[in-house]
């Protein structure tokens, strides 16, 4: 099992890896801003979900195993949210912070995936070790942050479409899915051991 | 997710447009029409698959005073990142999908209040007057992006003249073509079709309104609105209806497909305005296909020394 682990590592990268190979190569397209804007804000959110799926996989499946790559995945989320970010900030709007004020202020969408990205900042930094020992019981609170941060981002998808809204609607069901699951849960009382691994860092995330 | 082309693909559409400049040059230095004729065989020899009449005309093309001088968008650029839903949503499903279409044989019908009685005219009955020429235009998106396109078309208003509408024409409604069974899009019923545009009769009569049949000297490709198409500069994209086969001259303001999708987004007008913005983004800015970086966009796209005076009084943020 220790090699699983630098695996799904790279397997994190590939779209990452895919995007910078295309960007060398000149196979982004004829709008390669839109595509980078595009294929990163599409794994941000995907990977947002895979970290939100981790949690129900172990309850309904018992893959336990899973909780240990869920920081990876969650940090990835934030690592691709990043580039998406600061696609924006560059080539939208060349760091023009009131451009930016504005835009985030007017635009529904922008508010939305602005929301999304602010609240996945503070999960970042207390992912470490020492963050979670430090907070203790409130990093869990803490760190429900992200369901809010899923459903700006999928709010945020939803918005920006012309009509196209069967790709975002998709994330949508997927999200419902995932927080719904976390309801049921919840509401049947199944407390116990189990609920540890709800919200709250898993026992072997610390090894 | 990754669409990957060939590299041999590439090069080889960077062909037509060295062609095109070489024609350019060709044409202005050639002196006689017997010389012009020749050229245009052997440098329509690479693409020999197109129609023989549009590709006749490449030798007539005048240039227009209106015509900008900026750096053109290249052939590939401009048949590989389309907006035309009948083919699907995605800007690359147009290309991808444009073989499902056949635009041969093609005909226009043209009716409603004129003196001229209702009738389908075939493609060459639609051209044949009209002498083609070259007008390089900016092309504005509505999603605030833009290109600069080398159309090959004619005025409107020439067509409109030989049809002699009558008194009661106050717009001039469009559609394009309606077949499922080759537009994926149309299946999908991913909008309301068939697609239908409008103008109003001076808009349409304006000298900067054309029918355009080609990009760069050759005829145009189904996914960029093949045989024929509407070019409105100075509005948004998608006034410009593509792959027309109805023309009407009608008394009442049309229904445009994007206003009857969603109303409050898209009007009848569609005037490119960087002053009024699309209620989920700005209109402010736009990004030229081929830059990384966006630049101011233009009241009417720059084109409102021929065309503001149309709506003078008149309250373009309610005229969206």
């Amino acid at each position: 099992m220790p090699r699983v682990k630098p695996l799904v590592f790279v397997a994190c990268l590939v779209p990452a890896l895919l995007l910078g190979w295309d960007a060398f190569t000149g196979g982004l397209g004829v709008n390669p801003i839109e595509d980078i804007t595009h294929r990163t804000g599409d794994w941000a959110l995907r990977l947002l979900l895979v970290t939100l799926a981790v949690t129900p996989l172990r309850r309904l499946a018992g893959w336990h195993a899973l909780v240990r790559f869920r920081r990876m995945f969650g940090l990835f989320a934030f690592f691709y949210a990043v580039l998406h970010f600061s696609t924006y900030l560059v080539f939208d709007h060349f760091f023009d912070l009131l451009l930016i004020i504005d835009d985030v202020a007017e635009r529904k969408y922008v508010t939305a995936g602005f929301v999304g990205f602010v609240l996945m900042i503070p999960l970042a930094v207390t992912s470490t070790q020492g963050w979670i020992r430090r907070l203790g019981k409130r990093w869990a609170t803490l760190h429900r942050l992200v369901y809010a941060s899923a459903v700006a981002g999928v709010v945020h998808f939803l918005w920006l479409v012309k009509i196209d809204i069967g790709e975002p609607l998709i994330y949508a069901a997927i999200l419902t899915v995932l927080l719904g699951a976390r309801v049921a849960y919840r509401y049947r009382g199944q407390g116990g051991a189990m609920r540890a691994g709800a919200a709250g860092p898993a026992r072997s995330a610390a090894r | 997710m990754l669409i990957k082309q060939a590299p041999d693909i590439r090069s080889s559409e960077i062909t037509p447009e060295r062609l095109y400049w070489n024609r350019r040059q060709f044409i202005r230095t050639a002196s006689g029409a017997a010389l012009g004729a020749a050229g245009a065989t052997v440098l329509g020899q690479p693409d020999g698959g197109l129609q023989a009449a549009p590709q006749e005309d490449l030798g007539e093309l005048r240039p227009s005073q209106f015509s900008t001088d900026e750096r053109l968008n290249s052939y590939e650029e401009i048949t590989s990142y389309n907006n035309f839903y009948e083919f699907g949503l995605d800007k690359e499903d147009p290309k991808r999908y444009a073989d499902e279409l056949t635009v041969e044989p093609w005909s226009v019908r043209v009716e409603g209040h004129m003196n001229r009685p209702d009738a389908d005219y075939t493609l060459e009955d639609i051209l044949s007057p009209h002498t083609l020429e070259e007008r390089i235009y900016r092309l504005r998106c509505v999603e605030a992006w833009s290109m600069v396109v080398p159309w090959v078309g004619f005025p409107l208003r020439n067509l409109i003249r030989r049809f002699e509408p009558t008194s009661r024409a106050n717009y001039v409604r469009f559609e394009t073509l309606y077949r499922p069974s080759e537009f994926r899009g149309q299946r999908a019923r991913n909008l309301q079709y068939p697609y239908v545009e409008g103008l109003r009769m001076d808009e349409a009569m304006n000298p900067l309104t054309i029918l355009a049949v080609g990009i760069y000297g050759k005829t145009l490709l189904n996914q960029n609105g093949a045989p024929i198409r509407l070019v409105v500069p100075w509005k948004y994209g998608f006034k410009s209806i593509k792959s027309i086969v109805r023309i009407q001259f009608v008394e009442d303001q049309p229904r445009n497909t994007w206003n009857v999708a969603i109303p409050h987004e898209y009007g009848f007008y569609a005037n490119v305005n960087p002053e009024v913005d699309h209620p989920r983004w700005s209109q402010a800015m736009e990004r030229r296909i081929g830059n990384f970086f966006r630049q101011r966009t233009q009241m009417f796209n720059g084109y409102g020394y021929r065309v503001a005076r149309m709506y003078e009084g008149m309250d373009l943020a309610r005229n969206y």
